[in-house]
C-alpha cells in the first residue's frame, strides 16, 4: 500500500514538474504575448492540482486536505483574471500580431465603437 | 465595451440580511478552518465572527442567484473539468513543442445564451482555466464574450470552438441555470436552434 502511495505520489510530482516545462518551453517558442498568456497560466492549474495531490498523498492527514482544496481553488479563481487582465491590456495596447490571428472578431467591433465616436478623424 | 444590463427586472429580495449573506459566511469560516487546519467548535465561532466583521466591511454586490443547484450535475461538471484540463494541458505543451512559432491562433465572439453575470463570469472562468483559450473582452450587454483561443487556423476549428465554448454553457446551464434557461437547453437537445441572447443568427 505504501509503495503504491508512492509511486503515485511520484508520478504526481514528475507530471506536475513537467506542465512548468510546457510554460517553460511555450514561453520560448510561441510567437506572441497572448499565445505566451496561454503557455504562463494554464499548464499550472493542472501542474498545482498535481503537486498538491502529491503533498496529500504523503502527508495522509484529514487536517490538511481542506487547506490544499483551498489553495487550488484560490489558484482557479485568479488564474483567469490575471490571464484576462494581461491579454485585454496586450490587446488594448496593440502588443498582438494580427498576422498570427486567422479571424479577429473583436476588431470589427472595436474599429465599428471607434468610428461611431469620432465620424471625422 | 460596456453595455448597459437591459430587461432582468430585479427582484426585491426580503430575505434578512444573514440569510442572504450565508453562502459568503460559510465559505469564509471554511476557509479560516482550512487555514489553521483546526475545524473544532471554538475556532470555527471565532471565525465566524470574523467573518461577520469581514461580511460588514467589505460590502460585496449581492449576486442574483438563480435558485437552482443540482448537486450531481455540479460533481459530473467538475470531474469533465478536471478532465478537459488535463487533455488540454498535454495539448497545450504538445503545441509548444511541435508547431511553437507557426501556431495560428484567432479572436472570436461566442454570444451566450444567458445575460446572468453569474453565468458569464462562470463561463468566461471556466473556459480561461482549460488551457488553449482566454477571454479578451466582455461585452455585458449583449452577453458575447470575445475569446483568444489556440490552434485555430480555420472557419472550422473557429466555429468548432465557439461550439465548445456554448457546450460549457449549457453545462453550467444544467448545473445552476435557471427553470427557463434549462428549458431551452433541453429543447436544443431536441433539435432546437440555439437562441443567444444578443439574438444574432448562429452562423
Amino acid at each position: 500500500m505504501n509503495t503504491l502511495l508512492d509511486v503515485l505520489t511520484g508520478v504526481c510530482l514528475v507530471v506536475g514538474a513537467m506542465m512548468s516545462l510546457a510554460a517553460a518551453i511555450g514561453l520560448l517558442r510561441f510567437p506572441d504575448l497572448m499565445s505566451r498568456m496561454h503557455a504562463a497560466t494554464k499548464p499550472q492549474v493542472l501542474g498545482l492540482l498535481l503537486m498538491l495531490a502529491a503533498v496529500g498523498l504523503q502527508m495522509r492527514s484529514w487536517a490538511l486536505l481542506p487547506l490544499l482544496l483551498v489553495a487550488w481553488l484560490f489558484q482557479l479563481l485568479t488564474v483567469p483574471v490575471s490571464a484576462h487582465m494581461v491579454g485585454r491590456a496586450g490587446y488594448r495596447t496593440k502588443h498582438r500580431r494580427p498576422e498570427m490571428l486567422s479571424v479577429d472578431e473583436l476588431d470589427d467591433v472595436v474599429a465599428a465603437v471607434v468610428e461611431g465616436e469620432s465620424p471625422d478623424s | 465595451m460596456r453595455g448597459t444590463k437591459n430587461g432582468a427586472a430585479k427582484h426585491a429580495d426580503r430575505r434578512p440580511w444573514i440569510l442572504k449573506r450565508l453562502p459568503l459566511l460559510v465559505w469564509l469560516v471554511l476557509v479560516w478552518g482550512a487555514l489553521w487546519q483546526d475545524f473544532s467548535a471554538g475556532n470555527l465561532i471565532f471565525g465566524a465572527l470574523i467573518a461577520l466583521a469581514v461580511a460588514q466591511a467589505f460590502y460585496l454586490p449581492p449576486i442574483e442567484l438563480s435558485g437552482r443547484f443540482n448537486w450531481l450535475r455540479g460533481l459530473l461538471f467538475l470531474l469533465w473539468f478536471i478532465q478537459q484540463v488535463m487533455i488540454a494541458s498535454f495539448q497545450v505543451l504538445y503545441w509548444a513543442v511541435v508547431k511553437g512559432p507557426r501556431i495560428r491562433n484567432a479572436v472570436i465572439a461566442v454570444p451566450l445564451r444567458s445575460p446572468s453575470d453569474l453565468l458569464m463570469t462562470a463561463v468566461g472562468h471556466v473556459l480561461s482555466l482549460i488551457p488553449g483559450s482566454l477571454v479578451v473582452e466582455v461585452d455585458r450587454g449583449s452577453a458575447t464574450l470575445y475569446v483568444h483561443a489556440m490552434n485555430a487556423p480555420t472557419p472550422e476549428s473557429v466555429a468548432k470552438v465557439r461550439q465548445g465554448i456554448q457546450d460549457i454553457e449549457a453545462r453550467l446551464i444544467q448545473v445552476m441555470g435557471t427553470k427557463e434557461e434549462l428549458a431551452a437547453v433541453n429543447a436544443e437537445k431536441a433539435g432546437a436552434p440555439l437562441l443567444t441572447h444578443a439574438g444574432e443568427p448562429q452562423p
